[in-house]
């Protein structure tokens, strides 16, 4: 593949909270319409990494960074880069649902209004086709004024979900995003994942092997801070290059 | 006696000695607010509220301390609400941990325990003297917002503590700016506990007294304020001249004024008891 075709390229990454290094010398080249698992036991640096991408980093008090992250070929870290641009393209989906208090309708029209948009017409169909496209307009496309506390757990992470897909992004990070919730919206949402695939690369953190083995088209396997191995998951899973990946995958440490 | 028995012993003496120790406060307050109406009720009517005050007890009215505490009220909360409330999301949203953010803290929690008094030189000096405000609402009100201010930054930044990070975090991915996100999520899920602080700070400052003696409010005031920089005097300072003069006749003013000031205060909580629940009920997480 050449080098201008990836996603996502980080070129020497490393990670700093304070004297504490988080990540060191990261090198990680993303395929558009993939998605892509970070996997590795907690603190191993895969949360970091995936903030790196939107930058959600910045709001740490004691975060630095060195080496670059590259998105369509643009350095996001770029002084001339606008951070809510980025944003805009680069959706993210958090590890508990976190829904504005506010109605269903509201959630998902939210980032086109901090966008300026005005166009009621316009702010309407692309709620409509973000649910569509999160698999929640069904259920709910009568009560759209209602608050979406009435909604359940895994409806709430849909929600979500479509609220980041509103604002038009190209890139889709994922915290964890099933860890909160039972096993059928859990599958819902890998449901999802597998479906959006088409039209956005999509990055996602989880703690289970078997979500990472079902719905990742390629794996990275984080351990203290390093990238250990990166490939096809196919490969990381049945035929792991290096002992370290092969003990954690087979669970024997993490 | 086994030990549960003598826990259980424990634990019903405790609760008695709760049950004395909040009853014992109420029962004062009770005792003293039923002096006051039996003493005072009588004498409110709308004369009462509307007259001047006067050498003869029975002519003498509330009027002018009445105007002087409403505009004292809201010359006070158009001054200390922005200003407390932007200090308080400043602190609490745009600065970083570092020593001066915490030097910062404990001063201004210190201020809030200043006593009144203090307050009062203070106004005296800056807004009375330097200012050449003199014994105006403004200097008086300006004096009030300084005492008041400290309690509604820290209102204000527990209130803006106490919202989630997560939601911020919601906000911020989706592309929103800081001040977007402090307008459109921050705020409106901390107005609940920043309108009480508000409103409570304020029903402090209504009831305020020594302060705006040392400024120059003056006991007595022919006319009622008609300006910021009209001489005032406030309710507080009406009820403490009353009380000091002999005769029978301004005892029962003061009761009854009083009775005024109490309600006004207890509306004020009221009214942010009020608002506290209702944002409540709108905001679950």
């Amino acid at each position: 593949m050449n080098q201008n075709d990836y996603k996502i390229q980080a070129k020497n990454v490393d990670v700093f909270y304070g004297e504490h290094k988080a990540l060191s010398n990261i090198n990680l080249n993303i395929i558009p319409n993939t998605v892509t698992a970070l996997i590795g036991p907690s603190g191993c640096g895969k949360s970091t990494f995936l903030r790196l991408l939107n930058r959600m980093n910045d709001y740490i008090d004691s975060f630095s960074m060195k080496g670059d992250v590259f998105i369509d070929g643009e350095n996001i870290n770029h002084s001339s880069v606008y951070v809510e641009e980025l944003r805009t393209n680069v959706g993210m989906v958090f590890q508990k649902p976190n829904p504005f208090p506010k109605s269903i309708f509201e959630n998902v029209a939210y980032g086109l209004k901090i966008q300026g948009v005005k166009d009621k017409k316009f702010i309407q169909e692309r709620v409509e086709t973000a649910l569509k496209q999160s698999a929640l307009w069904d259920e709910v496309k009568d009560d759209l004024k209602k608050s979406v506390l009435s909604l359940s757990g895994g409806q709430q992470q849909r929600l979500c979900i479509a609220r980041a897909l509103a604002v038009g992004p190209k890139v889709i990070l994922m915290d964890e995003p099933t860890s909160a919730l039972d096993p059928i919206s859990t599958a819902k949402i890998e449901e999802l994942i597998f479906k959006l695939k088409e039209q956005y690369t999509i990055v996602i953190v989880t703690h289970n092997m078997q979500q990472a083995g079902r719905i990742s088209d390629q794996t990275a396997f984080f351990y203290m801070g390093e990238l250990i191995e990166y490939g096809k998951t196919t490969e990381i899973f049945t035929n792991p290059k290096q002992d370290k990946t092969q003990n954690y995958i087979t669970g024997r440490f993490g | 006696m086994n030990r549960a028995q003598i826990n259980r012993i424990k634990d019903k003496a405790f609760g008695v000695l709760g049950l004395i120790a909040t009853l014992s406060g109420l029962v004062i307050l009770s005792f003293f607010i039923g002096q006051i109406f039996k003493e005072g009720m009588n004498r409110i009517d709308l004369d009462f509220l509307m007259d001047l005050p006067s050498r003869k007890p029975e002519k003498a009215g509330i009027y002018t301390a009445c105007t002087g505490t409403l505009w004292i009220l809201c010359l006070t909360t158009f001054f200390a609400l922005p200003l407390g409330v932007s200090a308080g999301i400043y602190l609490e949203e745009y600065t970083k941990k570092s020593k001066l953010a915490n030097l910062l803290e404990v001063n201004i929690s210190n201020l809030a325990g200043v006593p009144s008094i203090i307050y009062g030189l203070l106004g005296l000096e800056i807004f009375g003297r330097i200012m050449h405000l003199g014994n105006s609402l403004l200097a008086g009100s300006l004096t009030l917002a300084l005492l008041i201010l400290p309690i509604i930054i820290v209102a204000t930044r527990e209130a803006i503590r106490a919202v989630p990070n997560s939601l911020r975090m919601a906000s911020y991915g989706l592309g929103a700016s800081k001040w977007q996100t402090i307008w459109n999520q921050v705020l409106p899920a901390s107005m609940g506990g920043i309108l009480t602080g508000v409103i409570l700070a304020i029903s402090r400052a209504v009831g305020e007294t020594a302060p705006l003696i040392v400024v120059g409010a003056l006991a007595y005031v022919p006319f009622a304020p008609s300006s910021p920089m009209d001489e005032f005097t406030v309710l507080p300072i009406q009820i403490f001249n009353w009380i000091s003069r002999p005769q029978h006749g301004f005892a029962v003013n003061a009761a009854a004024a009083i009775i005024i000031l109490l309600t006004i205060t207890f509306i004020m909580n009221g009214v942010a008891v009020y608002l506290r629940n209702r944002w409540q009920k709108k905001i679950n997480w």
